[in-house]
């Protein structure tokens, strides 16, 4: 109990300052700016979230990944005197993370469905909407994850700026490029099933897959498409989309509070 | 009082504590002495667990460190570079560390009125001086009374009324018996306050004399040259 409310405590303060933060502005402002853009252009809702399915699919890994790294970074002497108190590294480790998180995440949403609700179509896209920004939450909640374990593999603050950014080339570009090496190389082979596996692999590609099959756009990818749609549109499918995402949320975080726990400061 | 027995720490390659055994005694003030990279702070930091020594045991008030978080509400310290979280207010940063800490009776806030931080206390961290970012941490060190106090070059930036002030505060916590180790590059501040010296060479106790012991040996009159010629006279 005295360990929740330690963690409680340092996230309240941690909040305060990071909401305070002029980047935080900058990111709400961003998606305010864009999602509003696109219904003067666009119009109709369902196209708004199409378009902005490819803002949040490119746009918050990499800012998430960024920003996750430079803030434990800049965080480390902090850590330091919070850790000098009576204060256990996993609360502190815990309090860290939600300070990144949350703020993103709340930015994100805010600032997507801002727009919606003042050009009166939020009630009429409710759902679409929601899985959308359930999609961006978990998207920056994994992306956050990967950058504490950066963040907590090298103390080398330009190595792990360095790292974040080929991290999110390989998963956002390089990725897809290697699945069209191997569709390529082996087109004598049915390869369905591997390029699913490979696609549900990388947590930038689940989520795209995830919101095409949501939004019943997988027609635009041809006979795999299809394939896709039998498996991801189904009960399993579905979870196992979610489980992909835990275990890309559990996995660098897990490794990354071990490290916090043993690490020399 | 703290125990400290046969403390060995590697970073890597790098062997900084070498079975190190030291015991620092109340009612005292310990200054830590050592050349550069001679294992000062990994030894600090140690005490705070900050740092997890490879093997040997440290003891505070008689609880052996391992791993719990709870001893730390006995010690008081401050770091050499104090950095807070950059849009907090002084406020804010003290509210903080007293909710943290829990401690509902009375803080010592001495040090908080003899250096007129009230003016400070809406100012975000960011902005502050770094003279000033060393007082709210000097503030902090002392608010909750502890027993045992680190403090790491604490005049670094203090100007002179300011940094006399904690001197004065240190000797009068030192008299109302609390344990205080100190670590300085200004030698005439360390005779001024210190009653023991510590010297730290390649990761062991070099040597371990009170301050008039090694003024007397030496036949020197300032500590600075004391320690030269002890020095010289071991190389």
């Amino acid at each position: 109990m005295k360990m929740n409310t330690n963690t409680l405590k340092l996230i309240k303060y941690q909040l305060r300052d990071v909401m305070r933060s002029r980047w935080v502005l900058f990111y709400l402002a961003f998606f305010i700016l864009i999602t509003d853009a696109l219904f003067r252009f666009g119009g109709s809702g369902d196209r708004v979230i199409l378009s902005l399915m490819n803002v949040v699919l490119l746009v918050i890994p990499l800012v998430s990944i960024m920003l996750g790294t430079m803030y434990l970074y800049n965080s480390r002497e902090y850590t330091e005197l919070m850790l000098s108190q009576p204060v256990k590294r996993i609360q502190m480790f815990a309090a860290l993370f939600s300070g990144l998180v949350l703020p993103l995440a709340a930015t994100v949403s805010v600032g997507i469905a801002l727009p919606f609700i003042w050009n009166g179509v939020l009630l009429s896209h409710i759902g679409a909407l929601g899985y959308l920004l359930a999609t961006a939450v978990a998207l920056t909640i994994i992306f956050s994850a990967l950058a504490f374990a950066i963040g907590l593999l090298t103390e080398d603050k330009i190595k792990g700026l360095g790292l974040a950014v080929v991290l999110w080339l390989f998963f956002a570009v390089i990725y897809d490029g290697l699945i069209l090496l191997v569709i390529y190389m082996f087109s004598h082979y049915p390869l369905q099933q591997p390029v699913l596996i490979m696609s549900m692999l990388n947590p930038l590609d689940l989520a795209r897959i995830a919101l095409l099959i949501q939004f019943e756009a997988s027609t635009l990818m041809g006979f795999t498409g299809a394939v896709f749609q039998r498996f991801f549109g189904s009960m399993s499918g579905q979870i196992a989309i979610v489980l992909v995402m835990v275990a890309w949320i559990s996995i660098p975080l897990g490794w990354g509070a071990r490290r916090f726990i043993r690490k020399d400061f | 009082m703290i125990t400290i027995t046969q403390l060995e720490k590697r970073f890597g390659r790098l062997h900084v504590l070498r079975g190190l055994d030291l015991e620092i005694r109340p009612n005292q003030v310990t200054a830590v002495l050592g050349p550069n990279g001679a294992g000062k702070t990994t030894l600090i930091k140690s005490l705070l667990g900050l740092v997890k020594a490879d093997s040997g045991s440290i003891t505070i008030a008689g609880q052996k460190i391992n791993g719990d978080a709870s001893y730390r509400s006995k010690i008081g310290y401050m770091p050499q570079n104090a950095r807070y979280p950059d849009n907090l207010s002084v406020e804010e940063i003290i509210e903080m560390v007293k909710d943290v800490r829990g401690t509902g009776d009375e803080t010592d806030e001495e040090l908080f009125h003899a250096f007129n931080l009230k003016t400070e206390m809406h100012k975000k961290f960011k902005t502050l001086s770094g003279g000033n970012r060393q007082k709210v941490s000097a503030v902090l060190a002392f608010l909750f009374r502890p027993d045992i106090i680190f403090l790491d070059e604490p005049s670094a930036g203090l100007d002179p009324v300011s940094s006399s002030c904690l001197k004065d505060k240190i000797a009068r916590e030192k008299e109302a018996g609390k344990t205080i180790i100190l670590t300085s590059h200004i030698m005439s501040e360390i005779q001024e306050l210190a009653d023991k010296v510590v010297y730290i060479l390649d990761g062991v106790i070099h040597f371990e004399m009170t301050v008039n012991q090694l003024l007397e040996t030496t036949g020197e009159r300032t500590l600075e040259r004391a320690i030269a010629r002890k020095m010289k006279g071991a190389a």
